[in-house]
């Protein structure tokens, strides 16, 4: 074998090994969140989710807050209280962690032509998705934001350095900004927190926050609030997805639902029975 | 070295004096923005990225526009340039100093902005823009620097900053593509979802660093004795023209795929940036005038350039490269950043307008990147004359 065809065949071979290497050394780089594995890419990668370990997720029947009116507003009011939630009183400064939005607002991507008149009224409950593919904990330089083990997105309050770059790289509008101080008064002295609750961390300003899936009720085996507040009528069923057994995995086996913009690979954790 | 930066005519002093003044009412509001939150400004909920980012992604290209001196006469031997690179290694030193300020500007927690660095997160290309633009601004601080002193000394610079200069060029191309990348790789954001946005970015950065160049050195020529001359000034033309018409053709490839495709998502923020974007009763349109402006502004730009080159007409030069980098300085600098957050993912038009403390805070910065290029360039330009004459 001469030199040069010995060459050839080293270099191709090399280059072989680059391009095995190459995926995987680029889904070390995304810290094995785009886990772009064989069977996921079979199915069209929009559907599929991390198969082991506890992932919460929660399923909202839209249905039942048409029926039980009040109950939407009542699970806003409750999560807002009990986690510090400040009112501005204006769109511009808005810090929201769950909130009422319309299905054309709520579902862009999905056709809006000749829907039935129930669906303009309808009140959707819209919140942090807990992507199991989450682009804010890619877009975050300081790992303020990060997935934990259960499926859920946290923040760290006190890492964030507030460059936005996660509102930016949320695809559903989930976060917040602290544009100004939380904690401080309106012009007629009254707290923008209306009654603090000492059992939840007030923030400060020039930070990002969002729902937390009440992550802090769960350590303490409660289920989220909003759950606990339309527990009455089943309107939002919680739980662990990837145990066969729970609630959640029945409803999600039995009932269509549906997720908001499942296309850009996001997978997120909440569910809609419309 | 530096000395040469203390002397100077009454004309360089006022100018100084004019740029600090500047600087100071910025600073002031600096502190109210401090003292208050980023709630001074006017972002909002929906956009949460305003005037500061969007200075800090055109300021990337200027920086990167160096390249387009350095790589010809260092690569390519090209000697006309002999007396222009220095005047491009120090626009990238200021370029960069204004994007690190604005983007110190935006945080929300300034006092924090250090978490980068202990906390370094390799899957953030913030992170990575991060280590891009400190290292660009190390490496022409000391190319520059010893390449300069060197020719005050009266010797060639030293064999080991070679292999520096090399570095800075794909460095200049990798801070504009990390840049981009902060867009680019974010779902849910069709406008900047595109795989031409760093090549864009780079177009247009090699159009309007250069033209911000001439247009300097244009000055200079009239104000003190220092001449880049003509065959540089010739070839520049060549330059900033094919970028501008580089940057022109990825804006008509981006409206092709958008208008021939017809997917609602790529067409919104095209909409909302050159019609207008009607929803319900009101139209959100006030970038529009802008946009069209640019449009407008960049291609009489590259008309212009090649006919003042034609007729060797210094105005008509100065002219054109205001066009190129006012009109590219409203694509990157306004609508690029503001139309990514147009509608919003849940399709609400939210309109941004910058408020009096954010347009201080931003024009004190620009005082400041010219603030530090005057100096570098009085120095250059002592040492350049002083060995000349």
């Amino acid at each position: 074998m001469d030199s040069k065809r010995r060459d050839f065949l080293k270099i191709a071979g090399l280059t072989a090994i680059a391009g095995i290497a190459a995926p995987s050394a680029f889904n070390t780089l995304l810290k094995g969140e785009a886990i772009a594995s064989a069977g996921q890419a079979a199915a069209g990668g929009h559907g599929a989710a991390a198969p082991t370990g506890k992932r919460y997720g929660m399923v909202i029947d839209v249905k039942k807050f048409t029926e039980n009116s009040g109950l939407a507003e009542q699970c806003v009011s409750v999560c807002h209280t009990i986690h510090n939630v400040p009112d501005f009183g204006n769109r511009k400064d808005e810090i929201k962690w769950i909130w009422i939005e319309s299905y054309e607002h709520t579902f862009p991507t999905e056709s809006q032509y000749k829907r039935p008149d129930a669906l303009k009224d309808m009140p959707i409950l819209t919140l942090c998705n807990h992507c199991d593919n989450p682009p804010c904990v890619r877009a975050c330089p300081t790992k303020a934001t990060y997935k934990k083990k259960d499926g859920i997105v946290g923040m760290d309050y006190h890492r964030c350095i507030g460059c936005r770059f996660c509102m930016a790289a949320c695809p559903y509008g989930a976060r917040s900004f602290n544009w100004r101080d939380p904690r401080g008064k309106d012009a007629n002295g009254q707290p923008f927190i209306k009654a603090e609750n000492p059992k939840y961390p007030t923030r400060m300003r020039g930070v990002v926050e969002k729902c937390n899936f009440c992550t802090e009720r769960l350590a303490i085996g409660q289920i989220p609030a909003c759950v606990e507040v339309a527990a009455q009528t089943k309107a939002i069923v919680f739980g662990d997805m990837n145990d066969p057994e729970s609630e959640i995995s029945q409803v999600l086996k039995t009932s269509f639902t549906i997720q908001r913009n499942p296309a850009i690979g996001t997978h997120p954790s909440l569910f809609y029975i419309i | 070295m530096i000395e040469k930066a203390f002397k100077g005519s009454t004309g360089y002093w006022v100018w100084m004096l004019f740029l600090l003044s500047i600087m100071g009412v910025g600073g002031l509001c600096y502190v109210q923005q401090f003292n208050y939150g980023l709630g001074i400004t006017g972002m909002s909920r929906d956009v949460t990225w305003g005037i500061y980012i969007s200075q800090f992604t055109f300021l990337v290209g200027v920086a990167a526009g160096g390249l387009m001196l350095v790589l010809p006469y260092y690569i390519h031997n090209y000697k006309a340039f002999g007396r222009i690179v220095i005047l491009g290694e120090f626009m990238a030193i200021a370029a960069i100093a204004m994007c690190l300020m604005f983007i110190i500007a935006d945080l929300g927690q300034p006092m924090r902005a250090l978490n980068v660095l202990l906390h370094p997160t390799p899957n953030s290309m913030l992170f990575w823009d991060m280590i891009v633009l400190n290292g660009y601004l190390f490496l022409n601080i000391l190319c520059g620097w010893v390449v300069l002193q060197s020719e005050y000394k009266g010797i060639k610079y030293p064999k080991w900053i070679k292999p520096f200069i090399y570095l800075s060029i794909p460095w200049a191309i990798s801070i504009h593509t990390v840049t981009a990348f902060l867009y680019c790789g974010l779902p849910g954001r069709h406008f900047w979802l595109t795989a031409i946005l760093a090549p864009r970015f780079l177009a247009s950065a090699f159009a309007a660093g250069p033209a911000l160049l001439m247009i300097i050195a244009m000055v200079l020529k009239k104000t003190t004795k220092f001449d880049v001359g003509r065959e540089a000034q010739d070839k520049l033309v060549t330059i900033i023209g094919y970028a501008a018409m580089l940057n022109f053709f990825f804006l008509g490839c981006e409206f092709f795929v958008a208008y021939y495709s017809q997917i609602p998502g790529h067409m919104h923020t095209l909409d909302y940036l050159y019609w207008g974007l009607g929803h319900g009763e009101e139209v959100f349109n006030n970038l529009v005038p802008f946009m069209r402006a640019s449009v407008i502004m960049g291609l009489a730009g590259i008309g212009l350039i090649f006919v003042s080159r034609a007729k060797q007409s210094d105005g008509l030069l100065v002219v054109s490269c205001l066009l190129i980098f006012i009109s590219f300085w409203i694509d990157k600098g306004l609508g690029l950043v503001l139309g990514g957050f147009v509608p919003s993912p849940l399709e609400y038009v939210t309109e941004y307008v910058p408020s009096v403390q954010e347009l201080g805070i931003t024009a004190a910065i620009w005082a400041t990147g010219f603030f530090i290029l005057s100096i570098l360039y009085k120095v250059a330009i002592s040492v350049k004359l002083e060995k000349e004459a």
